[in-house]
């Protein structure tokens, strides 16, 4: 029989493996683009050998091409680390804005693969929460996927949030308008067991097609009142 | 020998089909499979190289679909996957018989080009 606690590490762990293997993906492609550049560059220096003339301007295409790898493979491997880092501690002080644009960050390829675009809208507010970063990642995630598979026309996902002192608010807009659509088909058990932990709660608007995710801003304070 | 790039990753199939171009190969290439079918509506192939995960039609559903448009058409598959498995799954599917694991070399691709070609 599979328990809440088996659901949550499986859960865990189909998360870390889901992402890891994204960023696998990407740093393959970011060598596969160097390769290739590289490569171009040799066939302009045996071109060049056989008195060929090369223009200075492919060559500095070539060269503005490997920075710009470079770069996103440094964003890639930031990603990654910040994310290994998210199990540090059980509970800890979070930026809320940081770990959005994390969430957002490591969901990227998965919305280009659907064609959908991402926007993180954040407010100038930078609220600070205390909770579990690792599953606050994952339960992000999944809410994604699923505004992702609800997109309306326009395939763009929206996510900002809101806070007051107990709690924040984040904001999943974009989602088709499904005023009838069949209830309890969002949350599912996976991400129950992740509002669990964090002592957060889900509400949808289908009509307005949003879902908000509250959240406490002392995950610690909140288990106290739940015992 | 005229040959369709199709992989998301703009800046390796602009650089590959530059490559191939210097090796009097003429490449065209596209970054979703929507732009793929349509390039292949208007021109005629010799070959296609399909990276597996693209936007919208994944890779293997392309190769189906660009094989009923041009059943003359070869293809090789090109993948940043370690999983040799998913891919194995597909191509018995499908029934293409070539893939490369990138980053792929020229002289490799070239050869299972040469390959297909001559078969």
């Amino acid at each position: 029989m599979v328990d809440r606690t088996d659901v949550g590490n499986a859960s865990e762990l189909q998360y870390f493996g889901k992402m890891t293997a994204s960023i696998s993906h990407e740093i393959k492609n970011v060598m596969a683009i160097i390769n290739e550049s590289a490569g171009l560059l040799e066939d302009y220096s045996l071109m060049a050998e056989k008195g060929m003339a090369i223009d200075p301007e492919r060559l500095k295409v070539v060269s503005d091409r490997v920075t710009m790898q470079i770069r996103r493979a440094d964003r890639i491997t930031k990603n990654l680390n910040n994310l290994a880092h998210s199990v540090d501690e059980f509970h800890k002080s979070i930026d809320l804005k940081e770990t959005l644009a994390l969430a957002v960050g490591l969901s990227g390829r998965f919305a280009d693969m659907r064609s959908i675009r991402l926007e993180f809208q954040p407010p100038s507010d930078v609220p600070t929460v205390i909770t579990s970063s690792f599953h606050l990642l994952n339960l992000i995630w999944r809410v994604l996927d699923f505004a992702m598979g609800m997109s309306g026309t326009e395939k763009m996902i929206g996510l900002t949030y809101d806070s007051d002192a107990e709690s924040v608010k984040i904001r999943f807009t974009g989602l088709a308008a499904a005023p009838n659509a069949p209830e309890a088909i969002f949350p599912t058990a996976g991400e129950a067991v992740l509002l669990r932990i964090l002592g957060a709660t889900i509400q949808q608007d289908a009509k307005g097609g949003v879902i908000t995710l509250v959240l406490p801003k002392d995950v610690r304070q909140q288990v106290k009142t739940d015992c | 020998m005229r040959v369709l790039l199709v992989d998301d990753e703009q800046e390796l199939v602009e650089t590959l089909a530059e490559r191939l171009g210097i090796r009097g190969i003429e490449a065209r290439w596209a970054t979703d499979g929507d732009a793929a079918l349509a390039l292949i509506d208007r021109e005629d192939f010799d070959l296609a190289v399909l990276d597996v995960k693209i936007p919208g039609i994944n890779g293997i559903n392309l190769h189906k679909m660009m094989k009923e448009k041009c059943p003359q058409m070869k293809f090789i598959f090109m993948t940043g996957h370690g999983s040799q498995d998913d891919f194995a799954a597909g191509s018995a599917e499908t029934g293409v018989d070539y893939y490369l694991l990138k980053p792929v070399t020229i002289d490799e691709l070239l050869h299972k080009m040469n390959e297909l070609m001559h078969q």
